[in-house]
């Protein structure tokens, strides 16, 4: 991939008529075949001893983890929500902590790979929404302070869908540009940095993105229970204070 | 001075311009945030962890105007469809 490629769709290795096969498509692959290959090695010999591999205490920490954040996001039981939002921030974690590897390209540098999974996220809303709260009651929240907020809510719902891919996209994406423009303007130590830096904000892109997609589904799935506001995005609080 | 030649220049400074006006906005509001995460964890360390998880979500909120920025800007430099299609026109 060089510097000029905006993405990793426009490496190309094998074509044949309409059928290529391009960067984004083979590491997608590639980090598919690794985390199930590592998983079905390490669960193969799992025990409920006192004595067990470290390779298990590895993925009872990652799950145990990632159980806990939901717990404390959705203040629910985290087992129906686990499977996709785990498969979500695995994915994309091991997608971005696989770049300390030589010409691996990270499939989340490309706006196909994270329009793919802000396509999940926009279609697990809806889904999770209607399964606890019936049609009527999901459909009732799209007007819910009045029915003028409808073309607004579903706005929102388009926007923070562009917003959760581009967002992924774009800090991935600038990680590595920045590390090749930094390669041919001052090439021994400052990439280094920049890679580093790119690694942390590749594991807090991926931790936000889960978070992102829990709290969209929390948001539609609860909110019976409490009526006013949305209690998920206590991160866009108003400001008060009439002073910029 | 010939089409190729303005669009290069053009698709450059917007660029530079992109990036450095649309960066003022998102620092401004991540330095106010964090600066009120601090004296809130400083008020009450117990709550720690749910202010930390809210504060990166809020600076991924904030931050993502000037992944838009960059976007463009990366879009204008690198993939740029004006300049593609002059070039295009040129060349056959």
């Amino acid at each position: 991939m060089q510097l000029k490629d905006i993405s990793p769709d426009q490496v190309v290795y094998w074509q044949w008529g309409p059928v290529s096969l391009n960067a984004t498509i083979v590491f997608t692959w590639g980090v598919m075949a690794l985390m199930v290959v590592f998983a079905l090695l390490i669960t193969r010999r799992l025990t409920a001893q006192v004595r067990f591999s470290r390779w298990q205490n590895l993925l009872e920490i990652l799950v145990d983890g990632m159980k806990n954040q939901i717990r404390e996001i959705s203040r629910e039981a985290p087992g129906r929500y686990l499977p996709f939002i785990g498969t979500l921030f695995l994915f994309i974690f091991v997608c971005n902590l696989l770049t300390v590897v030589p010409f691996y390209v990270a499939p989340t540098a490309s706006l196909s790979t994270t329009a793919a999974l802000a396509l999940c996220v926009f279609v697990a809303v809806p889904l999770f929404g209607i399964r606890d709260r019936g049609l009527g009651g999901y459909l009732k929240q799209y007007i819910q302070p009045t029915v003028f907020m409808l073309p607004f809510n579903v706005m929102g719902e388009l926007s923070r869908t562009l917003a959760l891919a581009v967002r992924l996209f774009g800090n991935i994406m600038s990680g590595m540009k920045i590390g090749a423009i930094l390669l041919a303007i001052a090439p021994i130590l400052f990439p280094v940095v920049m890679h580093a830096l790119g690694l942390l904000t590749g594991i807090i892109q991926a931790y936000i993105f889960a978070v992102l997609a829990m709290v969209y589904i929390a948001s539609a799935s609860r909110a019976q229970k409490e009526k006013h506001g949305d209690p998920g995005k206590g991160a866009e609080g108003k400001e008060r204070s009439p002073n910029g | 001075m010939d089409s190729v030649t303005l669009i290069g220049m053009a698709s450059i400074v917007a660029a530079g311009l992109t990036i450095g006006i649309g960066a003022i906005g998102p620092a401004l509001g991540e330095g106010r945030a964090v600066a009120q995460a601090l004296t809130s964890i400083a008020q009450q360390p117990d709550e720690t962890n749910t202010i930390t998880r809210t504060l990166f979500v809020g600076l991924a909120m904030i931050e993502s105007t000037a992944i838009y920025c960059f976007v463009v800007s990366m879009i204008l430099i690198f993939a740029n469809p004006f300049w593609d299609f002059v070039v295009r026109q040129a060349g056959g």
